[in-house]
């Protein structure tokens, strides 16, 4: 058992450990920063503010990866239903107990500390997702397969909407990220792509433009793309059929927007749309935060020098929008540093994924990758204008003691199961 | 089959990864429109006005003045031309530099003071010239400003909050350099005397240039005005019984004994207040601490003396209230180990403390400590004293009165454990312990604390705290603990042979015969500390008038001999100005303003040689009398 524990040591992947270290500790001084009034006395490692609380939290994750090295690797994969089950329930309970905060009922409060069930009802569903898709009688490109893993996804999504945080719900389209990599026909990510840029195109254009671009974008295909010998009347009437589906979704997008969605979402979409509209109003966060961001220039103001993410100048600055305090203190260096970080953590678990000898930890792994990958890409993208904003934390450095644990588990039973791998068999 | 499509994977998130930095590199670098758009938000604080003081017939004792602080934020300064800077605030230019370094030094970014407390003609001279120098910046600020030069222990000091309790506040609230009180009244009522600062939030553009208020002031507090304090301090009183004080160490402390305010309290030798409010407040305080007669010490509230024969009263109390002695007992000098003086037949408690007499006190608390079945000696005496220290601790001895001002010294009253302790548990017996029948021995106790056992005779049995502060703010009402009655547990008939004797003291007694005021009934009781250095100190307590008394005051003069000679004739020359308003025995108020008492104090050995036998100076005009007086201000700063 020492000697396993001691291996355990030896064969973790060091290079993510070291980059976990260096985000964790870059976030706990951009907390700092972000709560930092140079008019009072504020002390990193108080309690009373949130830079002493995150520090707790940080303390507390490193006696949560001290558990999670000790736990045998098997666990996971076989509690995995367990777990998930438990993360259901705890869903369950969060919509009858749970304390209204900023319109949300997703948080379950003990004491003076609150805890939000859903972060970690991402690592569940990773954990069943994992072992279900790589049961060898498994074939994601079955009707019923497809059928019984969207029911493990949209299980717990269903419940985390009804506790209105639909942005920590939409996390879990990540998981199409996984499911592609594990044999899910191309054609289902294709679909969701298709369906983005069209989203995305019909905010911009009208209908009418639409229709005539595509249209010309299919006589091109048909004409130029498909062999002659395809050219049958069969191929035209499926290319029409898609056209009238792609024509029909366009059209409901206005619809969605209009009267689905409720008017904070409408309006951040239309923000998006339009950056300079009603700057003050419901545009401000995106603008305070390019603007927080854009002021850092190349080297940024200094630590704790800057002044736009301070007096909450930035909502949220130092959890959802931690992004603008560094942007606005450290500059592009910083800015691109942390893009850089994150990039190769989420790159460098890839690699690590795909030289797994099971399938449930090359699964896993990719599921780690792609709700980094998520949160990267909706976090940032918000707060420099890309991306509708939805408020879901920047892994690592956001404060919170909710995704600060949530993450740490996710990434480190990971680690744990590569550390694991020389002793495994093979892939099975 | 699909590992292929790991590289999809990595495709997609490096290329939003190269999107985010090429977003990233055009918002910071290339465009620099955001930069022009910030608006930051400055946060400037609203200092109120501390409280002001004021005696109890509403004259100001103290007030604020305006005056301004220069800041510097070294990030920001751009000087062309040092010399004319110089000039403008008038320092040299090795000054400058020095501030600058040491500014430089705190923070570069952030602004940190460097001209503090210019006058408003001063900063006059130089507020135009101001906009010229870039980093330079003022905050206006006041100063604490007296009416009078007197009251300097009881009134404190402000001065800048130290590192030490910057980080030890329970409730983040002071900033550096932030004015705090820091002794006396301005600490002890700092709260209510601060205030409470409030703050403004203020819009910029990157050029500093004020764009109005960040969301209409919602986020503003209000400053709140400190509140003045409502002092018992007779102004007048206070300054007299200073000059009276003058030439001596000592202190005086007059109460009003049915409400328990202090009068007047001084601690002589004492300093101008003001001096602790000027630009040069470290090198006064220096200055001051390095004094061998100790002007810093309060003696009114800190000085543990023995209570000498003042004690005897408590004595005689409480023994007629246990009932081992009546008020007609009489003892022979016989039998006792002291000496006593001349003095007439004794025919009971009035007399022995009309003439103070020793060996009739040593057997009366002879008889308290044995007045118990007891017949081991040893147990006897601990019982017996336990009974004695219950008595006694009910008139405050022994323990902190809580007066409104911090750091009372509690004293000393021996108790059983305090014996055990020292000699061993029944290893010690009355023999050990007689000299605390007369006020001598272990027993400590200060000024205050045996004004307030005058106060307490005078009531005849009950006191009230004694306090300084009568109302804050708007409440007329000191504080509640202020109000309550506090029984000494002896009966009242039993004061009337103490009051009696105390009044004959006066009259024909222990008392020199000049300290009789024409037409007022003064009761009053000598006292002579013992102590290892040099003469004796002179104590002496009283109250006035007998009946319905007005005013109760303790005088300890140290190192002056005699009870009845010093001391007893402060007292009668204070009381006299309070109940009258003036004094008629002009002569002998001269007299004793000038008696110099200063030179038998003893210094410690590294401070000798002593003081020469000055002969008596003329008389001072009453305001200016304080042992050092504040110098002119000048334009040079303090480092």
């Amino acid at each position: 058992m020492a000697r396993n524990e001691q291996n355990i040591i030896q064969n973790l992947d060091w290079l993510s450990v070291l980059i976990y270290t260096a985000c964790v500790s870059m976030g706990l001084f951009n907390v700092y920063a972000s709560v930092y009034d140079p008019e009072e006395q504020t002390k990193l490692f108080d309690l009373s503010n949130n830079a002493g609380r995150q520090f707790m939290f940080i303390g507390t994750s490193a006696l949560i990866v001290i558990a999670i090295l000790v736990i045998d690797h098997k666990f996971w994969e076989v509690f995995a239903p367990f777990i998930y089950g438990a993360c259901i329930l705890l869903l369950l309970v969060v919509l009858v107990v749970a304390t209204d905060i900023k319109g949300s009922k997703s948080w379950i409060k003990f004491g003076s500390f609150s805890l939000q069930p859903a972060e970690f009802a991402k690592t569940g569903t990773a954990l069943l997702l994992s072992q279900f898709i790589t049961q060898p009688h498994i074939n994601l490109s079955r009707w019923k397969d497809i059928a019984w893993t969207a029911g493990i996804i949209l299980l717990p999504m269903v419940l985390i909407v009804a506790s209105k945080e639909v942005g920590c719900a939409l996390v879990f389209v990540s998981f199409l990220i996984v499911l592609y990599r594990e044999g899910l026909p191309g054609i289902y990510p294709s679909i969701v792509l298709v369906a983005i840029v069209l989203f995305i195109l019909s905010l911009f254009f009208s209908p009418l433009y639409i229709s005539l671009g595509l249209s010309l974008f299919g006589l091109l295909v048909y004409y130029f793309i498909i062999p002659r010998y395809d050219r049958t009347k069969k191929t035209a009437i499926n290319l029409v059929v898609i056209f009238g589906l792609m024509m029909f979704f366009t059209t409901s997008v206005e619809f969605l927007v209009n009267n689905v969605l409720q008017t904070h979402h409408r309006n951040r979409i239309k923000v998006l749309v339009d950056p300079k509209l009603d700057p003050t109003g419901i545009g401000w966060n995106v603008t305070q935060s390019k603007i927080a961001i854009g002021s850092g220039r190349l080297w940024g103001k200094g630590f704790l020098d800057g002044t736009q993410t301070k007096f909450n100048f930035v909502p949220e600055q130092h959890s959802d929008f931690i992004f603008c305090t560094i942007g606005e203190e450290h500059g592009f260096i910083g800015s691109a540093a942390v893009v850089l970080l994150l990039l190769g953590l989420m790159c460098r678990v890839v690699f690590l994924a795909e030289r797994q000898r099971t399938r449930f930890a090359r699964a896993y792994g990719y599921c780690v990758a792609g709700i980094l990958f998520f949160h990267f890409l909706v976090n940032i993208g918000m707060t420099i204008g890309l991306m509708v904003v939805i408020g879901i934390p920047l892994p690592f450095f956001s404060y919170g003691g909710s995704s600060m644990w949530s993450f740490t588990i996710l990434l480190f039973i990971f680690l744990k199961l590569d550390a694991q791998r020389p002793y495994t068999l093979s892939r099975t | 089959m699909s590992e292929s499509r790991k590289f999809y994977v990595y495709g997609l998130f490096v290329v939003v990864g190269m999107i985010f930095l090429f977003r990233l590199l055009y918002l910071q670098v290339l465009d620099n429109t955001y930069e022009t758009a910030s608006n930051s938000i400055r946060a400037i604080p609203d200092v109120p006005m501390r409280g002001q003081v004021y005696d109890r017939n509403g004259k100001l004792i103290v007030f604020n003045t305006l005056v301004y602080d220069l800041y510097v934020t070294p990030s920001k300064v751009k000087v062309a031309d040092t010399l004319a800077l110089c000039n403008l605030f008038k320092i040299t230019r090795p000054k400058f530099d020095s501030l600058m370094q040491a500014a430089r030094t705190f923070s570069y970014r952030k602004p940190s003071l460097f001209l503090r407390q210019l006058s408003k003609q001063e900063f006059a001279r130089i507020q135009d010239a101001l906009v010229d120098y870039p980093g330079f910046d003022y905050q206006k600020s006041s100063i604490r400003t007296y009416s009078a030069p007197t009251l300097a222990h009881a009134l404190g000091y402000v001065s800048e909050i130290s590192k030490k309790q910057l980080d030890e506040q329970d409730y983040p609230y002071y900033r550096q350099g932030d004015l705090v009180g820091q002794s006396g009244l301005e600490k002890f009522y700092e709260e209510q005397l601060r205030g409470r600062r409030g703050v403004r939030y203020v819009m910029q553009d990157v050029n500093g240039v004020a764009k109005g208020a960040w969301k209409d002031g919602e986020m503003d507090t209000v400053a709140m005005a400190g509140q003045n304090l409502y002092t018992s301090i007779d102004l007048d009183l206070q300054q007299y019984v200073d000059s009276l004080m003058q030439h001596k160490a000592g202190a005086v402390v007059a109460i009003e004994p049915s409400s328990g305010e202090v009068i007047a309290i001084t601690s002589a030798p004492s300093y101008d207040p003001a001096l602790f409010a000027t630009r040069d407040f470290s090198k006064n305080y220096t200055a001051l601490q390095k004094n061998p007669y100790r002007p810093l010490y309060n003696r009114a509230v800190m000085g543990s003396y023995r209570p000498g024969s003042t004690f005897k009263t408590v004595q005689a109390l409480v023994a007629m209230q246990e009932g081992v002695i009546g008020p007609g007992s009489v003892f022979s000098h016989a039998g006792a180990p002291m000496k006593c003086h001349p003095h007439g037949g004794l025919a009971g408690v009035n007399s022995a403390i009309q003439w103070s007499c020793n060996p009739y006190f040593y057997h009366v608390f002879r008889r308290m400590i044995y007045a118990n079945a007891e017949k081991n000696a040893f147990k006897a005496s601990s019982i017996g004293l336990k009974k004695w220290h219950e008595y006694t601790e009910k008139f405050g001895f022994g323990q902190k009165l809580g007066v409104d001002l911090p750091s009372e010294a509690k004293g000393v009253l021996p108790s059983v454990e305090y014996y055990d302790k020292r000699i061993g548990k029944n290893q010690w017996r009355f023999g050990q312990i007689y000299s605390l029948s007369i006020g001598e021995g272990e027993l400590l106790i200060t000024p205050l604390k045996l004004a307030n056992l005058a106060a307490t005779i005078a009531n005849r049995g009950w006191f009230k705290v004694p306090h300084l502060v009568k109302g804050v703010g708007k409440n007329n009402n000191p504080l509640p603990e202020y109000n309550e009655k506090h029984e000494t547990g002896v009966a009242r008939y039993y004061y009337e042979p103490v009051v009696n004797g105390m009044e004959m003291a006066v009259v024909r007694g222990t008392v020199a015969r000049g300290a009789m005021i024409p037409g007022i009934q003064m009761c009053g009781k000598t006292g002579t500390s013992q102590n290892k250095k040099g003469k004796d100190h002179s104590i002496f307590i009283a109250f006035a008038p007998k009946d319905n008394p007005k005013i109760a005051i303790a005088v300890f003069v140290e190192n002056a001999g005699f009870g009845g000679f010093a001391a007893a004739p402060v007292a009668s020359l204070a009381i006299e100005r309070y109940l009258n308003g003036h004094v008629q025995r002009k002569a002998y108020e001269a007299e004793w303003k000038n008696k110099n008492f200063l030179q038998n104090v003893i210094l410690p050995r590294s401070q000798q040689p002593k003081p020469k036998n000055v002969a008596p100076t003329p008389l001072k005009p009453e305001a200016t009398i304080v042992h050092q007086t504040a110098p002119k201000s000048t334009a040079v700063p303090a480092p």
